[in-house]
């Protein structure tokens, strides 16, 4: 196993969100701070070239994750290696240096793109911010070419960003992702916000641009199908935790955690093969008070005495993955088929 | 086979919704007809700006100015329904038309418990005590899967979560025993475990209660497990229209079949996506003829009459679709034409 | 150039103003009284301040259209043959100049503060609130009277009266910040969550750099429009001054100092003396409030 294959490793990172009322407010009503425990311990590592997503739903900490990655929070615990470097223990210049190897895509095209720029300027924003290009000339040739990648035209550098369409924007946010020859993409929902068609053309550009490229992708979705056709390996999250990680084919095959055979099972059956389907227990329960032991264990049909009082370490099955459930780890689950 | 066709329970003719703006008149809604018969449910598909939506809140009467149904007809069970006063209309939206839309966090008012909230729509349109209609209410409560119904049934929507609060709306939805629910994106703002409890319940109910349901939605997926029949819009028209299976296993319009496309797949696996190049169009540059003919890659087999002529909904296969493709008065060369052997049966098609 | 006046021509701004005709009178109004005030020492039929040719024969004539008026003193003489109508150019310099001026200098503090406190937040945030919750609590012609009354004891009359005009500017400007400094923060905490700001940060621009490129242009629409109405309020402001004496000394001398002159002789008859400078003002207040409030309305997306 080459480490240096490694391109980015996440080691136990947490993080936590103060979400108390004021002081005043709590010392008059005596009630206890507020801790919303967003992420709770995850480690993962990502391999050069490879796309890895990481599926929940919400309130699973997924985007929070992605915002931990890319320096916007800092973790509570843990710890961000982005090839070989600690991301907290790196001197100023040496992060200033490291941003410009990774960018990141956001969800919603329309907050993503300050309506008071041009196109033009928005797309440049990395080559001037750190300084890889001064010759304005030359910025302008590289914008042109950005813009082509995408399928957008040279001539749209003139225009707002309110001229677009929603995909129109998510290729101006990958433009603007590229312009500093990244090598690492974290992708949130990119195309959650988009129309079926639109999405289609999205994510056939983002498996074009990595094949050219040799981009590596953190590509966060809820959406299983989206996550099936673009991703090499899987890591489901729930309320906070990893519950899950293997090859794409592997999970979507042979799931085994009993909270990814619900998601799985609760994925709407387009080509109404009448499969079977278990019954979606339950709802994601609130996260500021998640349930002792193993917080899947109100919804899992699986779960004994040990699972409401003991938390499930990560640990690795026969065939390569990972799960974190006793139930597993006792075999006490039938390994399914999924349909 | 010329059984008579039961009366449908909603019925739309020909309905154009158009929005003056400084910029011109802008037609959001091209002159659609469809109908629902009783217990049926009624899937409108198609992508954000095609007109889905809108249909929905022109047949309930929640077109929001300026916003308005320009010519066309509605009827429900045989009686127009455009033409009503606001007053007369306010007894028929809840009492015969229920509504869910997306967002149940803003379709629940947050000063009143829903126990008030029901009981009051219970009240509005039912000849019923209020005792009874508490009763009615906690009923319903039952029936949508809330735990606890007699406690819960005093508490503020802020007390409920996403989902729960999602069948809260539905009960009070189905409060008055409406024959037609229009649901408008019921699933979306929810998490996918929760959707699908949320589309369990809402057949269970539907076919419990007898009621229609008009489901507008972009999820395709939402559309196959619970619609009967499927109306796909693009640009405000409907190209194509007919049995859910048959329109998602054998989509005859070139957009369906490139929509399907569109959506990956769990159990296969592509290399590519289909992708249709381009975006819809919008509602102020519509292509002259079929809509769609800008991006339509099957054009070179029908010729010009695409880019002149708007075609209107052609039998196709099983289905229905507004393509040139299916025209079978020898206007093309019929390339691949599956619809001309069956040219001469009669239109039994439910429409 | 062309391609921003194609677009101003059609923007939903110039369609909302070409059909009020209210606004565009309004707007006119402003625009003469401003004009009249930038070009006053080459528009005005005289030089009030040129002691050469002030003539005492000619004071207290009443307006030209009267029986006793004269047809080179349009709008009558004051009490020291001073063409009113010239004297209400220069003065109207002097008070469109401190009100400008002082709506800049608060738009400035106000908008700086008000960015640091929302995109900084925390003590900072605390510590700035509080100060312009504590000033909000005075009257806004206290403070500057305040302002005012510690520079002449500071610098002595002599030493005051040089100054005096720009001592007016900083004390309505600092009395007039906090409107700017609120509006921004709030706004900017709604900024500062959404995406492209996120974006900025992942690039790696410092805190300030997105600050003022990034969130500032989208910050600016309601600043615009209190602006606007701030300008009428600070050439009321400063006219109170200066009617009350505190203001620019009697060499500049500003539409409030020359209603106060006027006031003395109101009721011996020479009413023309205060009256036309009042009814400037108030054109010239009126027309500015009128736009501000027009602008403010167009520029509301609800009521679109």
């Amino acid at each position: 196993m080459k480490t240096s294959n490694v391109l980015l490793e996440v080691r136990d990172v947490a993080r936590e969100f103060d979400v108390s009322r004021p002081w005043l407010n709590r010392v008059i009503e005596n009630q206890p701070k507020a801790i919303l425990k967003a992420v709770d311990g995850v480690s993962f590592s990502i391999n050069r070239g490879e796309t890895l997503a990481l599926v929940g739903e919400s309130g699973c900490g997924k985007s929070t994750i992605a915002r931990v990655v890319c320096g916007l929070y800092t973790p509570s615990r843990g710890s961000v290696i982005f090839d070989g470097v600690d991301m907290a223990k790196a001197s100023t210049s040496e992060q200033q240096q490291l941003r410009k190897r990774f960018q990141m895509i956001f969800q919603d095209p329309y907050a993503s793109l300050n309506p008071r720029w041009r196109v033009g300027k928005i797309i440049a924003e990395p080559i001037v911010s750190h300084g890889i290009m001064t010759d304005k000339e030359q910025i302008k040739k590289r914008v042109d070419e950005l813009l082509t990648q995408v399928g957008l035209s040279p001539q749209d550098q003139e225009k707002f960003p309110h001229e677009f369409s929603g995909g129109q924007r998510q290729r101006i946010s990958i433009a603007r992702a590229l312009s500093s020859n990244p090598e690492f993409l974290v992708c949130d929902e990119p195309t959650s916000a988009l129309d079926v068609s639109v999405q289609a053309q999205i994510l056939n550009l983002m498996k074009d641009l990595q094949r050219e490229f040799g981009l590596t992708y953190l590509f966060i979705s809820h959406n299983l199908a989206v996550v099936s056709h673009i991703s090499n390996r899987v890591g489901v999250m729930y309320l906070g935790r990893l519950v899950e990680m293997a090859d794409t084919k592997t999970i979507f095959h042979r799931p085994l955690h009993p909270y990814t055979q619900m998601l799985l099972s609760a994925i709407p059956d387009l080509k109404m093969t009448g499969r079977q389907r278990t019954p979606v227990a339950g709802e994601v329960p609130n996260p500021l008070n998640p349930p002792s032991g193993c917080t899947f264990h109100p919804r899992c049909p699986y779960a004994n005495d040990r699972c409401t009082s003991e938390a499930p370490k990560m640990i690795a099955a026969d065939d390569g993955s990972m799960v974190s459930c006793h139930a597993v780890e006792e075999r006490r689950i039938p390994i399914r088929l999924a349909a | 086979m010329t059984t008579p066709l039961p009366l449908p329970l909603l019925e739309v003719r020909n309905l154009r919704v158009q929005f003056p703006t400084r910029r011109g008149l802008l037609t959001a809604v091209d002159d659609i007809s469809l109908s629902i018969a009783p217990g049926e449910v009624l899937g409108v598909v198609g992508e954000s700006g095609a007109g889905k939506s809108l249909t929905g809140a022109a047949i309930i009467g929640l077109l929001e100015p300026p916003g308005r149904i320009a010519s066309g007809e509605i009827l429900l069970n045989g009686r127009r329904i455009d033409n009503l006063s606001p007053e007369e209309f306010r007894k028929i939206r809840g009492r015969e038309i229920g509504a869910i839309f997306q967002d149940p966090l803003t379709s629940l008012n947050p000063l009143y418990t829903i126990g008030r909230q029901i009981t009051e729509t219970i009240l509005t349109h039912l000849d019923v005590s209020p005792a009874e209609a508490k009763k009615r209410a906690i009923d319903l409560l039952n029936e949508v899967g809330i735990p606890a119904a007699d406690k819960r049934i005093d508490h503020y929507p802020h007390q409920f979560s996403g989902g729960m609060r999602q069948r809260v709306v539905i009960s009070l939805a189905l409060a008055a025993q409406p024959k037609l629910i229009i649901a408008d994106e019921p699933t979306t703002a929810l998490d996918v475990s929760i959707q699908a409890q949320i589309i369990t319940l809402l057949k269970k109910l539907c076919r419990e209660h007898g009621t229609s349901i008009m489901l507008v939605t972009h999820d395709m997926g939402v559309i196959a497990e619970t619609a009967d029949r499927v109306a796909v819009m693009y640009a405000g028209r409907i190209v194509e229209i007919g049995p859910v299976a048959e329109v998602i296993h054998n989509p005859q319009h070139p957009y369906t079949v490139g929509l399907m496309g569109a959506i990956p797949d769990l159990t296969k696996e592509v290399e590519r996506l289909t992708q249709i190049d381009g975006s819809m169009p919008r509602l102020n540059a519509i292509p002259s003829g079929c809509a769609f003919n800008p991006r339509c890659t099957r054009k070179v087999e029908v010729g010009s009459r695409c880019t002149t002529e708007r075609p209107g909904l052609l039998p196709a296969g099983k289905t229905q679709a507004a393509c040139w493709l299916y025209a079978n008065d020898g206007a093309n060369d019929g390339a691949n034409n599956p619809a001309n052997h069956n040219v001469n049966a009669p239109q039994t098609v439910a429409v | 150039m062309n391609d921003t006046f194609k677009r101003m021509r059609e923007s939903d701004l110039w369609y909302s103003f070409k059909r009020h005709p209210l606004v565009i009178v309004a707007a006119a109004a402003a625009l003469i009284c401003i004009l009249g005030a930038l070009f006053a020492p080459w528009l005005a039929p005289h030089n009030p301040f040129d002691l050469k040719t002030l003539n005492l024969l000619d004071a207290f004539t009443p307006p030209a259209w009267t029986s006793a008026g004269k047809a080179q003193f349009f709008l009558g003489t004051d009490d020291q043959g001073r063409d009113i109508l010239s004297t209400i150019m220069h003065g109207s310099r002097v008070s469109l100049t401190v009100g400008i001026c002082a709506v800049a200098l608060s738009m400035v503090i106000g908008i700086t503060l008000g960015l640091l406190s929302g995109y900084l937040g925390g003590a900072l945030d605390s510590f700035i609130m509080r100060v312009a919750d504590v000033q909000l609590s005075f009257p806004a012609i206290l403070i500057a009277l305040l302002i005012d009354g510690v520079a002449r004891v500071v610098m002595g009359k002599d030493g005051h009266d040089d100054v005096a005009v720009y001592v007016l500017i900083f004390a309505i400007a600092a009395s007039g910040w906090v409107q700017y400094a609120r509006t921004v923060r709030g706004s900017t905490l709604v900024e500062r969550n959404k995406e492209y700001v996120q974006a900025a940060r992942v690039i790696g621009r410092k805190p300030l750099a997105i600050m003022f490129s990034h969130v500032l242009p989208n910050v600016m629409g309601p600043v615009l429009v209190l602006a606007t109405l701030h300008v009428g309020s600070a050439i009321i402001t400063e006219a109170t001054l200066s009617f009350l004496g505190v203001g620019v000394p009697p060499t500049q001398p500003s539409l409030g100092t020359l209603i106060r002159i006027g006031n003395d002789f109101l009721f011996s008859g020479e009413w023309w003396i205060t009256v036309f400078p009042g009814v400037m003002l108030v054109i010239l207040v009126l027309s500015i409030n009128i736009l501000g409030d027009w602008l403010r309305d167009a520029l509301n997306p609800k009521l679109r």
